[in-house]
Order: C-alpha cells, then structure tokens, then sequence
C-alpha cells in the first residue's frame, strides 16, 4: 500500500502510530475478555488434577454423544437441504422467492424463540398434542417430542438447511448445463448423470456444506438444553452444568478445552473446502439454468417439495404467535372442561409481580433488561469495531495478522465465552455489566465484517475533490464518507442488536437471577409446570420473534450488494 | 437414416422452429447453416431427445423416436465448449460412454485406446483434461463422442471457440476422421466458411425453417433468396426495376442488361446479387474507388456507392474504376 511505501522516517513513524492508536482499543478488550479467559481455562484443564481418569471419561462419554448427534443431524440436514437445494436451483414455480425466504429465516432466530416454536407445535402442550388428546379423549399428550433425541434432529435440521441450501443451490446453477447433456447423450440415465457427473462434480461444495452443518450442530447449545432435557448432555451442555450446577469449574474448563480443539479443527477444514468449491464453480455466468416442471415426475417432486418444505419451516413459526394469544388448557383441577379461546392474559401476566413467581420483577423487566443490554452491546461493539474495520479497510502487513485474530471468538461456543467470564472475573460477576460485555465479544466479529467493505470503499478521489474544492476536513468527510458509512453502520448495529437480544448461550452462565434476559426468561417459564408459565414462555418468545425480525429485516434492508455471507 | 418431420417448438411463446424437414442420410454430413438464434442448438437437443418438440416427428430408420430417451438414443454429441467432465480424467472422460454401454474393461480400454489414436491424442490418456489446450480438449471431446460408436453423431458449434488456423488444422481432421468411420453426422454452425468446408449437404436455416438446402456448390452458385444470399456473404445485393421489354434494369447504380431464369414483367421490382469478381463480358459498372483492402492474392475496391469488388490490380483512391459484372437475379419483391 501506498503509505507504507513512501517511508521516509517521520512518515512512517507517524504511519504506525496512527494504526496503534486504531488498534488499540480492539486489542486490549479481546486481550482482556477473550484471550485473558482462554488462557484462565487453559491454565484450569490442563492441571494434573483436573486430568484424572475420571473426568477425561466424562469428557470422552460427552465428546462422543456431542458428535454423534451432530453427525446425525447434519445428515438429517443434507437428506432436506440437498432436494431443496435442487428444487431451488432447477425448477420455476410460483412462490419461489418466498420459500427461499422462509428457508434461510430460522437461521437468524435466537435459539429459544426455535426452541418454543417446537415446542408450541410438538410439546405436549403444543397444538399437535392438544388436537389429538381432544379428537381421541385422551388423557395424557400422545406425541412424545420434547425431551427426546428426535426432537434436538429435528430442530438442528429447521436450523441449517439454509446452509446446504445456499451452498450448493448455488454450486449447482453454477454447473454447465451441458455436462449432463454430454452425459445422457452417452448413454447415462437420469440416475447415472446424477451419481457420475453432477455429484462428484459438487463434492466440494457438499462437503463445505457438510463441515459447516456439523460445526453448528456440533457446538449447539439451546436447542439441547430446551429441547433435549436433561438426559442429553453435549460439550456445550456440560459445561454449563459442571459450572453452575456442579461448580465444578475444571471440569468445565477441561471440556471447554476439548471443545475449542475441535472447533478450531473443523473451522480449518471448512476454510480449506470453501476455497476448493469456490475456485471451482465461479467462472460460470449467471444465466438462470432454472424451468418449469416438464413431467408429470418432476411435477411430483416439486410438489412434494414445496409442500413439505413449506410446512417444516412455516408451521413451528406460526404456532408460536398463535399459541401465545391461545387458551387451550383445562383449568387447575378441572380436567375435564377445557377453557378454549383466545386470550392476551399470557401478556398482561408479563407486567405483574406474582409473590410466587419465579423471578423477583415483573417478567416485561426482562423485555427492559434485553432491550439496556442490546443497547450497550451496540455501542460498545461500534465503539470497538469502527477503528478495527478502519484499519482492516486499507490492510498491511500487521493487519494480515491481525484480521484473524479478530474473528476468533466467532470460533469458541458462546458457552465457552460464558465460562472463561466465569473462571476470569467470578468476583465481578454480580455487576449486571459484565453481560453486555459478552455479547458485545459475540456481535464484534460480525460488526467488523459488515463495516469494513464499507469503509473500504469509501472513494479517496472524491474526499480529494472535496479538499480541492476548499471543504474543511469535516465537512468533506460529511458530504463524502457519513452517507456511504451510515448505511452500513446501521446494519452493524442491526447485527449487533439482534445478536445481543438472542444471545443464550453465554448468558446463561453470566446473568444474575434478579436481571433475567427474554431468552432466561423463556427458558425459565419452559421448565416450569403450569399452562400459565407455558403461555407466558409463548407470549416471551412470540415478542422476541418480532424483535429479531425487525433486527433482521434492518439487517437485510441495508445490507451491501455483494458483503460476503459465510 | 435420421428423419426429421414438420418439427414445431417455440420459446415464451415465440416461436422458434415452424416446420424444419430434412433427413440425414448414410455417409453423409449434413451441415445445419444458420444464424446465432435462428434455433440450431435446439433443433439438436430435439433430436438428442434432451428437448421435446412441440409437433413433429423425429425418426431413424423409420422408427418413431419420440418415447426413446436422450440415453438410449445413441447419437454423440459435440459441444461448443466441449463439456468434458473436469473430475474426470482423458481416459475416463472417452471411457464414459463404453461404460455406460457395459462394455468389458479390455473391450474399453482397446476402443478408448483406438479413438484417441483417431483424433492424434494417443499417450494423453492420464492427462487430467483442464489441463490441456483448447485444440486439445475439442479432440478429448470428438473422441468421447465417438468411443461408444453411436450411430449419429452430432456437432454443435464445435470449433466456435478456437482460432482460425487451428480451425482450419480441425477441419480437415474431422473430414478424414467422418470419411474414414463413416459414421453420418450433423454439424452445426453459423460460420459459412466452416459450413462449406465440412458438408456434403448444406442445409439454410432461416426464421424457423430451412430455406435452402443443398450440396456446398449448389448452394454456393444458386442461392435462392436475398436473405441467403446476404448470409452467405456471396456479393452486393441491389435493387432495380425491370424496364420495358423485361431484358434490362434499372438500379441506383446505372441501368443494366442481365438474363434471368425468373420470369419477369417490365416493372416488376427485384433484388440483384452481384458477385465481387469480374467477369468476361459481364454489364459494365462505373464507380469511384473510395477505399483498397489488401487480401493476399487480391484487393477488394470499395466504391463510393457501397458496392465492392475483387480486383487483381489495385486502383488509386478516388480513381474511376469499370468493372464487368454479371447480374444475378435473386427474386421479384414486388409486382406492379
């Protein structure tokens, strides 16, 4: 670049103390909230203590559920995501774009909200349960969801088909349509062409698909611990019991340990495969290789598909709402008269202080809560992720190093995060601050991505024609960059806001009982008894739902045309 | 062998094709002509069975092909951009299709081997195909085409994306390789050059129909039609009138005597083509010299009226310039 070049002394001097002071502040709160923890669980496991025969056996035992369920889910996920994928890739159909929408949404919902809209649907509260107990007589839920293996698949699948769906929906437009030509007119049917051409052809988009899926399942926190109950215990879910049920904080740390190995293993391997696809599918031109259906078979799939994807992905998010403003329970000792209807008694609950309520405020306090703690993960992750993005904008040579290092607590489990806080700051840990501090670590990567295109595009020659034509540095900075820098700080913010009211994982180690967020608050309500304390968790979530989406849709609104996605 | 029968398709309701009948007959090379769009490439998935006309009749040999599938049909295709399998490498992209037949490994290995002789690649076999030159690839692909010996083989646009002295090397390799199996063929192209080269019949595609359709000669001395003629890039095409008499006619560029198998009435209006090179005792024209383009053995004269001409000895810009032409009549466009 061309600063670096001109290196006359002073210059140069003067080069480096400008990118110091930039990188200043990033540095020292990583420094302080993530590398400083790192380096507290790894001074905890590591201990000869904490590697007895007995503890490295629980981390094993937990190890291989975590990857057996991971490695079940993301083929669950592939078995959907690969027909979408083709659905979307290859066929014309009305309400094309809408589905593609809907399938890419769960992605960006909080855990929790996920978590109860299964649950409003399958529980044995949920709408599933509730039809069938009053259509046969019954007395007990006839589906057995929550709290089962199937339950967490199922949900891991509504998560990430999004994934497979764009990775290889996009390597599989991109693929000539020729070469299946080429291969039929060899004498291969429809069978073969996809087994010998189009398949080896995607491996590596498949695989990057795959390596991702995995990844998330495999550090997946919420969902296990809302869906799955107790008797399934992941890396992630371990954790969080040795720590707060346990107390036993090297445990802990050891399993943290095993998890960010892993982690960082798997993030590797993507990086890798997500370059070979990339490199192999991108010459092509976007000319739409995409028809309608042609016969009666392909009529049938595209049917079928839409029908099945359409109720997966719409029905847990719609029985959400509908079930929060729903009174479907038989009254406290009164089995048999079932009070149905609609009611908002599951809201206006929120805002009184029961003596025997669960928490020691009204639950909107959590809404309040949320939305302070929000606010100042916004700021601070603007305030921290403005100068790293400046700097990353024109990169050197330090910033090669730097930008990695930037994005790695995107790596460890927000779990983790919550434990290093734990084993690093314990005593600070009645302050109420020390949340936001964490999401901001969580939302920082994020915020970083979305401003430094935009920073990077900012156009020099333009600033410069403003100075000529004699505005003062502020002012062409006014007229110049805050336009182009508005935009995208907007957006960062949106993550950032969107990522701080889902956040679980973390939070759930760090909050004090009298500052619960939406998503304790609805976790808190599930694992209580009671049709009340359900209809509540429906009513928390259901508000939730509609904060992410205006996060989300903020996010989509002022994205820029090509800011990358995974 | 191939018949192809009133063949109708159209694309958002355009219609593309209105009607295309030829056939394609043992030995031979037929040459699809026509321009980009005009619906060649269709008409070729038509009759690999990879597209579905919307009426006619695609048959070989008298069968009706219309429930046989593109994998059954056994016609070899030749892309453009030669879509070789890029996981696979040369060996296995020519070996696609015996496998695909179920051939024996010997049985494969001999008729791989024996094709790639064929096209001069013998020893590229462990070659990994993105490798090799564009020339290179186009042969990769003929011999894929022809290892599981189909019985039609079909070229579309085949040496579009290669240079012209390449080309010109390809051509000349195709015709020995299509003489030598004997295998008949359809060839796809809108190079006129290339169309003429190649084909033992050259058929005109134009506005969803063939409008012309003959040996390269044929097409080449009697056009037709001033569209063909144009396409073809035979000479300047004129407009005139038949004078009174029916033996002379008057255009924009002077009044002329010509002969003509057409009938014609005195104040029919026609279109004439005259060919760039002279003829002996042809009607005399007087132009301008405006511009001289070399052309190795020749230099064309454009005059200041549009017309061109061939001449051996080049004239001066702004020189008077006679040639002797001879007046080819096209059609009548319009009659009085």
């Amino acid at each position: 670049m061309a600063p670096e070049q001109s290196g006359a002394g002073p210059h140069r001097a003067s080069f480096w103390l400008r990118r110091g002071a930039l990188w200043l502040l990033p540095l020292s709160f990583l420094a302080a909230f993530f590398f400083l923890p790192f380096i507290r669980i790894l001074a905890f496991s590591l201990d000869a203590a904490t590697l007895s025969a007995a503890n490295l056996r629980v981390a094993l035992a937990t190890l291989g559920f975590t990857v057996y369920q991971a490695a079940l889910s993301t083929l669950l996920t592939l078995a959907m995501g690969l027909p979408a994928a083709v659905l979307f890739a290859r066929f014309r159909f009305p309400g094309r774009s809408l589905l593609h929408a809907l399938t890419a949404v769960p992605f960006m919902l909080p855990t929790v909200v996920v978590a109860a809209g299964f649950n409003a649907l399958l529980g044995p509260r949920g709408w599933a349960n509730l039809a069938l107990m009053r259509s046969f007589g019954l007395s007990s839920p006839p589906i057995a969801f929550v709290g089962t293996l199937g339950a967490i698949l199922v949900a891991h699948v509504f998560y990430n088909t999004t994934i497979v769906i764009r990775l290889v929906e996009g390597a599989l437009s991109g693929l000539d349509p020729k070469l299946a030509q080429a291969a039929r007119s060899l004498g291969a049917d429809a069978p073969r062409v996809w087994w010998r051409v189009i398949l080896p052809l995607l491996r590596a988009p498949l695989l990057a698909a795959m390596l991702l899926v995995f990844l998330f399942d495999f550090t997946s926190f919420g969902v296990i611990l809302l869906l799955g109950g107790p008797s399934f215990a992941t890396l992630e879910v371990q954790i969080y019991i040795e720590a707060l049920s346990l107390l036993n904080l090297p445990v802990a740390s050891l399993l943290a340990l095993v998890q960010l190995l892993f982690t960082i293993g798997f993030s590797v391997l993507y990086t890798r495969t997500a370059v070979r696809s990339r490199i192999q599918t991108a010459p092509r031109a976007a000319q739409s290789n995409r028809r309608r259906a042609a016969t009666r078979v392909e009529w049938l799939f595209i049917a079928g598909a839409v029908l099945v994807l359409s109720a997966f992905f719409v029905l847990p998010m719609l029985a959400l709402p509908l079930r929060s403003i729903s009174r479907l329970d038989a009254d406290r000792g009164d089995r048999t008269a079932v009070q149905a209807g609609l009611t908002t008694d599951y809201y206006s609950e929120l805002f009184i202080n029961r003596r025997n309520s669960i928490f020691y405020v009204p639950p909107i306090q959590a809404a309040a809560n949320s939305l302070t703690y929000a606010g100042a993960s916004v700021l601070l992750s603007l305030a921290l992720g403005f100068p790293a993005a400046a700097a990353l904008a024109k990169p050197g040579r330090l910033e090669k190093i730097l930008d990695p290092i930037l994005i790695l607590p995107l790596g460890a489990s927000a779990v983790t995060l919550g434990l290093g806080f734990i084993v690093t700051f314990g005593r600070w840990l009645v302050h109420p601050w020390m949340v936001p501090l964490a999401h901001t670590l969580v939302a920082l990567p994020f915020v970083v991505r979305t401003l430094q295109p935009a920073l990077a595009s900012l156009p020099e020659r333009l600033r410069q024609a403003a100075a000529s034509l004699g505005a003062s540095p502020f002012r062409s900075w006014q007229a110049v960059d805050w336009p182009i820098v508005r935009r995208a700080t907007l957006s960062a913010a949106g993550f950032a806001f969107t990522i701080s009211l889902g956040e679980f994982g973390a939070t759930s180690l760090l909050t004090r009982p009298e500052y619960p967020t939406i998503p304790i608050a609805i976790y808190r309500f599930l694992s209580q008894p009671g049709g009340a304390n359900y209809g509540q968790a429906m009513a928390m979530a259901t508000l939730l739902m509609a904060l992410t989406t205006i996060g989300i849709l903020m996010i989509e609104r002022l994205r820029l045309p090509g800011a990358a996605e995974f | 062998m191939l018949e192809l029968s009133r063949i109708h398709k159209s694309f958002d309701d355009q219609p593309l094709l209105r009607g295309v009948s030829f056939a394609v007959h043992r030995n031979e090379t037929v040459c699809l002509l026509g321009p980009s769009g005009s619906g060649k490439s269709t008409l070729l998935q038509i009759i690999a069975g990879l597209e579905s006309p919307e009426s006619g009749t695609v048959s070989w040999q008298g069968k009706d092909l219309r429930n046989t599938p593109a994998h059954l049909r056994d016609f070899g295709l030749v892309f453009q951009d030669y879509a070789l399998f890029p996981h696979l490498g040369v060996f296995e992209n020519v070996a696609f299709g015996p496998r695909m037949k179920g051939w024996q490994t010997d049985e494969i290995k001999r008729g791989v081997m024996e094709v790639l002789q064929l096209v001069d690649l013998a020893g590229f076999e462990r070659r990994a195909v993105t490798d090799l030159s564009g020339g290179e690839q186009q042969r990769v692909a003929l011999a894929r085409a022809l290892a599981p010996r189909p019985r039609l083989l079909m070229f579309d646009e085949p040496l579009g994306a290669l240079d012209r002295t390449l080309r010109d090397d390809l051509i000349l390799q195709l015709r020995l390789i299509l003489t030598r199996t004997r295998i008949p063929s359809l060839y796809v192209t809108h190079d006129q050059e290339e169309a003429f080269r190649v084909a033992d019949r050259i058929l005109l595609l134009h506005d969803g129909r063939i409008v012309r359709s003959g040996t390269p000669r044929e097409v080449w001395e009697s056009p037709d039609s001033a569209w063909a003629a144009q396409f073809l890039g035979l000479g300047n095409i004129l407009d005139g009138r038949v004078l009174k008499g029916g033996r002379r006619v008057q255009t924009r560029d002077g009044t002329f005597e010509f002969k003509c198998a057409h009938r014609h009435r005195s104040g029919d209006d026609i279109r004439l083509l005259l060919r760039p090179t002279p003829v002996v005792g042809g009607s005399q024209l007087v132009g301008v010299a405006e511009e001289i383009i070399f052309q190795q053995d020749k230099y064309r004269v454009l005059l200041s009226g549009g017309l061109y001409f061939d001449l051996n000895a080049p004239p001066k810009i702004g020189d008077r310039v006679r040639v002797r032409v001879r007046l080819e009549c096209l059609g009548v466009v319009r009659s009085p």
